[in-house]
């Protein structure tokens, strides 16, 4: 072994030595995956750029072109991210999205959370919703079943968070309380909507909570399928903050206590701003879950991105051309989920170095 | 210092006790106020639209047909039955899911932890890919690239002799019932027992001697011998039958439909990326020094790697894994959207067919509970077995 010469440090070879050739079985897993790459890259690229349609073209340049028809995507996108939202008024749903894109760039600096910053995300939802029925200042109302496309995804999304996640800091509190009857309570709602899939809940809302209501009250589709959301992602979220509770010492509660404030005061100063940072990776992987959960809301037949683009492609003269479709919108979740995931990552890293000082 | 008896009597309100129990009493009042109301409007809702109440419809004949069943069943059988096609058809898709995800997201979470530059970052592509796309979104995508994309019957493709892949799903070869069969199938569950004993025995005996007995080959063998004889002294049935290309469509051998097959390969891709990450966590999170202590030692990296390292990362692996499966379990109901007739897609036919629709979701979720419910259970008993015993 020490007669050996030292193997070069540097370099590519060395690199190339270090981390693709260094034995016998990865040299075979390389020349493996090179084989693949070359086998799937070339075809992919010229399947979805060299040979594909982009801009505005007909169906039938489509067929006769061996690439993918973005064109199709150019002629429906409107119909794709916008849903049956009347075309002309299709500026509002939009300004809408930039709204919420300006809203989350501001919450993802971590010096901006706080009170003040809820307040601004409670104005800025009303606003969006204002947006989107109209009603109001000259706007026409565009009722809720004509809601669609990306909007109606985020929307399901975002209120259904805004909305489910103070109700599940009581849920996990009540988890945790020394009253038995809250904490069995709470448990039993907790592990009963843990223990069936969403889209049960969905068709509970859909077809159970008309039933539930008093004779003559009905409320509309995309409301069940909200309150459906919201109890689904209550269940989910209490975990979560119940995880961040459990990690805070017990020393923390017993000061409080000895310092005279009661169960309230101690929970909203003390305990829970530090049990929500430390569980907020699990929160944010909840929201990324429940974003793309929320395309379940496609069975029972609203609306969202998913079943948009679906409509989309059920117009016979484009319907051939469905892996774009699905393409399009996939891409769609993806940034948003990767952009979410990433940020979670970078929250944790934080966090480990506040903690490791 | 002033004796707790001298101090003035509390109020009773003010009485911790007092409160608690207030507290508890007011909450209990809520929930069954809000139960009995919600009942109540649902009872006359049911009686203005004359609906009756309760479960012996389940008797009744369901009069719908089901595309694909293990146990037999056709539209003149009961809504329970139909019930009990269906939770077979989720309980098939789950166990077959479980097994495949956990085979490819460990296969995936060790590739991403290779050596080797190229594999972990064609694991990570595949990982981040799959984990953000919903996979409602997979699963039609599956759907309509096999039922769209794929040959139709008459040019199935051939991947190995008596093998068809084409648009109605995936046509193989099964072997003619024989009465061996069963003997065959009992001999091999007798067989992993006695595989299962020899394995403490020759344990015993390494703590003992410090001998290391040989492990895998007579374990293969009290495995795999058993059925090969059974099957070598029935006459050694060979007779396989292959699908066969007639007229229209295929006959013979076994099929798998397009449904099937697309909810499976969604399911297990998707489920298969977060077990994954589970695992690279999991070994990322044994400590550096257990490895270098196991070199010390001179144990073998692969010795030290299922000794030393798999051991310690299974205790983090079990718990995530758990609630992946409980998810898979649970996501396999996304079936109903592209017509796999599990729980929930009967249930959904029952519900529009009988109009029964708080006791179609009620049995659908309770049966989701059960299942859940034993999982956990046996996740936990597992859990348990192999935790950490701290002095």
């Amino acid at each position: 072994m020490a007669a050996a010469p030292a193997p070069p440090r540097l370099g590519a070879v060395a690199w190339l030595r270090a981390n693709l050739f260094s034995n016998w079985s990865n040299t075979v897993l390389t020349l493996l995956g090179l084989f693949l790459l070359v086998r799937a890259l070339p075809p992919l690229f010229d399947w979805g750029v060299a040979h594909a349609v982009w801009g505005a073209a007909d169906p039938d340049v489509c067929k006769a072109a061996s690439g993918a028809c973005w064109a199709m995507i150019h002629e429906k996108y409107r119909l794709i991210l916008f849903g049956r939202y009347p075309y002309a008024e299709q500026w509002r749903p939009l300004l809408g999205l930039v709204l919420l894109v300006v809203m989350i760039g501001v919450s993802c600096n971590r010096n901006a959370w706080g009170l003040r910053l809820a307040e601004a995300w409670g104005a800025a939802l009303a606003a969006w919703l204002l947006l989107m029925w109209g009603g109001v200042a000259g706007l026409t109302f565009v009722p809720n079943n004509l809601w669609g496309g990306l909007p109606l995804t985020l929307i399901l999304t975002v209120i259904g968070l805004a909305i489910a996640f103070p109700l599940s800091i009581f849920l996990a509190l009540g988890r945790r309380s020394r009253m038995p009857v809250i904490r069995i309570l709470c448990r039993v709602y907790i592990e009963l909507i843990r223990g069936v899939p969403l889209i049960s809940l969905l068709f509970m809302a859909s077809f159970m909570l008309p039933l539930f209501l008093p004779t003559g009250v009905s409320i509309d589709e995309v409301l069940r399928a909200q309150v459906a959301i919201i109890l689904f992602s209550a269940a989910y979220l209490a975990e979560a903050v119940r995880g961040g509770l459990q990690a805070i010492p017990k020393g923390q509660h017993e000061a409080a206590h000895a310092l005279g404030l009661s169960y309230w005061q101690a929970q909203r100063k003390i305990i829970l701003p530090q049990a929500i940072a430390v569980a907020i990776p699990a929160i944010v992987n909840i929201f990324i879950g429940l974003f793309k959960d929320t395309s379940l809301v496609a069975i029972v037949s609203l609306t969202d991105l998913l079943l948009a683009m679906r409509q989309a492609i059920a117009d016979p003269q484009w319907r051939r051309f469905f892996v774009e479709g699905y393409v399009f919108i996939a891409l769609i979740y993806f940034v948003v989920c990767f952009f979410m995931s990433k940020y979670s990552q970078y929250l944790e890293t934080q966090f480990r170095s506040g903690q490791q000082r | 210092m002033v004796s707790p008896t001298t101090l003035a009597p509390v109020v009773f309100w003010r009485n911790q006790r007092f409160r608690l129990a207030l507290y508890q009493a007011v909450a209990l009042l809520l929930v069954i106020g809000a139960g009995a109301y919600f009942v109540s409007n649902a009872l006359a809702n049911l009686d203005e639209r004359s609906i009756r109440t309760g479960f012996g419809f389940l008797s009744r004949e369901a009069g719908f047909r089901i595309g694909e069943s293990i146990i037999p069943y056709d539209a003149s059988n009961s809504y329970g039955r139909a019930y009990v096609v269906g939770v077979l058809n989720t309980l098939r898709v789950s166990l077959l899911g479980i097994v495949l995800a956990t085979l490819i997201g460990v296969l995936v979470g060790m590739a991403r932890l290779s050596s080797n530059w190229l594999v972990v970052r064609l694991a990570s592509l595949y990982v981040e890919t799959v984990r953000n796309v919903p996979l409602l979104l997979q699963l039609f995508f599956w759907y309509t690239v096999i039922t769209g994309l794929l040959p139709s019957v008459r040019q199935a493709t051939q991947l190995l002799p008596g093998v068809y892949l084409s648009k109605s799903g995936l046509m193989f070869p099964a072997p003619v019932p024989h009465p061996g069969h069963p003997y065959m199938a009992a001999v091999f569950v007798i067989g992993c027992g006695l595989a299962w004993g020899y394995r403490g025995r020759a344990r015993r005996r390494q703590e003992a001697t410090g001998q290391v007995p040989k492990l895998l080959l007579p374990s293969l063998g009290l495995i795999l011998g058993p059925p090969l004889v059974v099957w070598l002294v029935s006459g050694a049935p060979t007779a396989l039958d292959v699908p066969v290309f007639t007229r229209f469509t295929f006959r013979g051998g076994n099929s798998i439909t397009p449904e099937f097959l697309s909810l499976l390969a969604g399911l297990v891709l998707y489920t298969a990326a977060f077990i994954a990450e589970n695992v690279r966590g999991g070994i990322q999170a044994v400590p550096r020094g257990q490895s270098e202590a196991a070199a010390a030692l001179g144990l073998r990296r692969t010795t030290a790697l299922r000794l030393v390292i798999l051991p310690q990362a299974l205790r983090i692996v079990i718990p995530p894994t758990t609630s992946q499966y409980l998810n898979l379990m649970k996501n396999s109901s996304l079936a109903v959207a592209i017509g796999y007739p599990d729980l929930v897609s009967v249930a959904n036919t029952s519900l529009n067919q009988s109009g029964q629709a708080i006791e179609c979701i009620s049995i659908m979720m309770g049966v989701y509970l059960t299942i859940s419910l034993s999982i956990s259970v046996v996740m936990n008993v597992y859990d348990r077995a192999i935790a950490l015993v701290e002095r």
